[in-house]
């Protein structure tokens, strides 16, 4: 689950991670109020969406606004504002339609002296989370990583321990940090650790991290993401869950405990398994094919939830055929077959349907479908399968 | 021979009271799997499918000298039940259970490390020794005895290798399912090693993802020290970016993981690639006679 920058910063506050004072704003009136409220020096107005890259990126509706803007007024804060809700903005990581700005936060400024780079991941090589940081504060981080990975700086660290003081001191020294800076970078770095592993975070980023004309470590930026699988020892964190940034289709997918992903083309894929819904989607495409989803309906899925899966995968209006594609494990071909039958009699099959089953019940599922009048091509294998829905759009 | 497990392994599942516990622990013993009991805290006295329950994974090894778990224990309290199962030296622990949270799973990965169990998975199939020993939730009936070692980091996938690999003639000696999150106790490297010293296993196949490194390891390791052929399978070639692919562990972040630098290293290695999921089992067969 991603957050916005405003709650993560929130959480870094209540974990002794300094921030800058900011204000909501949905509204250009509140972002003039949230200016003064602020003393009325220099401010940034932010757009509050789940994507990096807000600053370089701009508006559909208005190509010469950028999605962070700097004021110095009051006036100014609210025009920025207007500039930017309501409107959708195109970074690296939204795709060509953007996402709208529903809200903006409107910061203080601060005396930056140096941006540097600070991200914390779970390091899959060494099975520890990695505390990451870099010189190269404000740019592209994946960048940097790709064609100069030696400035890049890592640390490795025990969930239960936390960062050392001397790995925070090796760091600093590497990142050119020095003096009572040091003392801060302990404190701040180690809060930061703090909050991944308490919160059962699975990435954060800080980008830029500032160190301020004072000599102390601000954190400019805040994004941070949670491991769905701990949820439910956080269940505090759901309210900060921002359904608007999410695809709907995905979210009742997730609701009905499906595996979905969309993508862009019009073959639908309803597939077991997370590899074989992969490998599915890359077999389509191996005969010419563009899939429309990825879609794994698990291995405990019942009746009703296949059909579900069936609901989402037709509701896309780009889908012109359907393959299944099952093999039975935990998973049954009965149940698959079954709700063939449901989802035909209740959603109705608009596009053609290829239906691939093997493994646990193969025979009578097969029979199910034989024995029902709904109209479906049956494939014998993968290669089978995916020519066959190939030529069905041809 | 076979690696990990065979006909004398004795199996005891944790979380047998569940259902899905108990639907497997159907499904082993059907195939054969010398199932010798249960554990499910707090039902000790218990009996599921004619095997006696324990409170604890002590009394069962006691009891029962089992060697061998299988887990399906929610994953709120899997790792406690993983930790407890090393904790009683039972050298081969099968985790199936899915979305065991990742920090967790770093405490557990540093206690088995430590440890002289094997720990399988999670969020995996789980291992089988065809015509011997099941040990999770794959289907029996596809597996052919033969000499092709498996191993892979999707379930079904795996399925459907084992399913060409059968009907190609060829069989299988042991398929083991790595799983598809983030942190696994048993890497392809692990098993590599294993099938190479197996004298029954004449090759092996591989099934990958993206995501990580794993297989670029894997493909370093077989380059250095693994003289059988061997093939392999990437999926997700046309996955986004960002997205997770339902495994947890099935992401492409900061540009890395794709399928195409895996395809590479293992290219590099000499390993046969599959370039369709319905091409493995005849990679495998195009492997085994380049090698002759």
């Amino acid at each position: 689950m991603k957050i916005h920058e405003y709650q993560g910063k929130e959480l870094f506050k209540k974990f002794g991670v300094t921030v800058l004072e900011n204000q909501l704003a949905r509204t250009p009136e509140e972002a003039a109020d949230a200016y003064a409220k602020l003393g009325g020096k220099v401010a940034v107005v932010k757009s509050q969406i789940h994507a990096g890259g807000r600053g370089k990126g701009t508006f559909t509706e208005n190509g010469d606004q950028h999605g962070v803007q700097l004021v110095k007024s009051a006036e100014e804060a609210s025009q920025a504002a207007a500039n930017m809700l309501g409107n959708h903005l195109v970074t690296i990581q939204t795709g060509p339609a953007g996402k709208k700005v529903n809200q903006v936060i409107v910061e203080a400024g601060c005396d930056i002296d140096r941006e540097l780079y600070l991200g914390v991941v779970l390091d899959r090589a060494s099975k520890l989370p990695v505390l990451m940081c870099s010189q190269e504060g404000g740019m592209d981080i994946e960048k940097v990583a790709h064609e100069t990975p030696e400035k890049i700086f890592k640390e490795n660290f025990d969930p239960a321990q936390g960062i050392e003081s001397y790995q925070v001191r090796k760091l600093c020294k590497k990142l050119g940090i020095e003096g009572k800076t040091v003392r801060a970078a302990d404190k701040f770095m180690k809060a930061l650790c703090r909050v991944y592993v308490d919160l059962d975070c699975s990435l954060m980023e800080i980008n830029p991290l500032v160190v301020t004309g004072d000599g102390d470590l601000v954190a400019l930026d805040a994004k941070i993401e949670f491991d769905s699988n701990a949820t439910f020892r956080h269940k505090d964190l759901e309210e900060y869950r921002d359904l608007t940034e999410e695809e709907p289709s995905e979210v009742r997918a997730s609701d009905a405990g499906l595996s979905y992903v969309t993508l862009d083309g019009n073959i639908g894929c309803l597939v077991n398994g997370a590899g074989l819904a992969m490998s599915t989607m890359d077999i389509i495409k191996l005969h010419g094919g563009e899939p429309a989803n990825f879609l794994d309906v698990g291995g405990g899925a019942n009746a009703e939830q296949v059909t579900e899966a069936f609901r989402i995968i037709l509701s896309d209006k780009n889908v012109k055929a359907v393959l299944v594609n099952i093999f039975g494990g935990i998973m049954k071909c009965t149940t698959i077959a079954e709700a063939i039958v449901v989802a035909a009699k209740s959603v109705g099959f608009t596009v053609p349907l290829v239906v691939r089953l093997e493994g646990t019940q193969v025979e009578e599922g097969r029979k199910i479908l034989e024995e029902s009048d709904v109209d479906l091509i049956t494939a014998t294998d993968l290669t089978d399968a995916a020519e066959k829905v190939v030529a069905t759009l041809s | 021979m076979s690696i990990l497990i065979d006909k004398n392994t004795k199996v005891i599942c944790q979380g047998i009271t569940g259902s899905v516990g108990e639907f497997h622990t159907k499904g082993c013993l059907e195939y054969g799997t010398k199932m010798v009991g249960g554990v499910t805290p707090g039902k000790g006295g218990q009996t599921v499918q004619g095997l006696p329950v324990f409170d604890t994974v002590d009394e069962a090894v006691a009891q029962t000298g089992a060697d061998a778990t299988m887990i399906f224990v929610p994953p709120a309290f899997a790792a406690d039940a993983i930790l407890e199962a090393i904790d009683s030296g039972i050298k081969v622990v099968i985790a199936v259970t899915e979305g065991i949270p990742v920090l967790d799973m770093v405490r557990v990965y540093e206690a088995a490390k430590a440890s002289d169990s094997v720990l399988v998975g999670p969020n995996c199939p789980g291992v089988i020794t065809a015509d011997e020993c099941k040990i999770g939730i794959m289907p029996g009936y596809i597996h052919q005895r033969g000499t092709v070692g498996i191993m892979s980091r999707s379930g079904t996938l795996t399925y459907e290798a084992v399913w060409q690999t059968s009907n190609l003639g060829l069989g299988q000696t042991t398929c083991v399912g790595l799983g598809g999150d983030p942190i696994v106790g048993t890497s392809f490297i692990d098993v590599l090693q294993m099938f190479q010293d197996d004298d029954e296993t004449e090759s092996i196949l591989m099934m990958g993802e993206i995501g990580g490194t794993a297989e670029e390891e894997a493909a370093a390791y077989v380059k250095e020290h693994i003289t059988k052929p061997v093939a392999a399978f990437i999926a997700g070639r046309t996955a986004p970016p960002g997205k997770r692919m339902g495994h947890a562990g099935a992401i492409i972040s900061g540009g890395k993981g794709t399928a195409e630098e895996k395809i590479a290293a293992l290219e590099s290695a000499g390993i046969e690639v599959a370039q369709s999921p319905a091409d493995m089992g005849a990679a495998m067969k195009r492997a085994i006679e380049k090698a002759k």
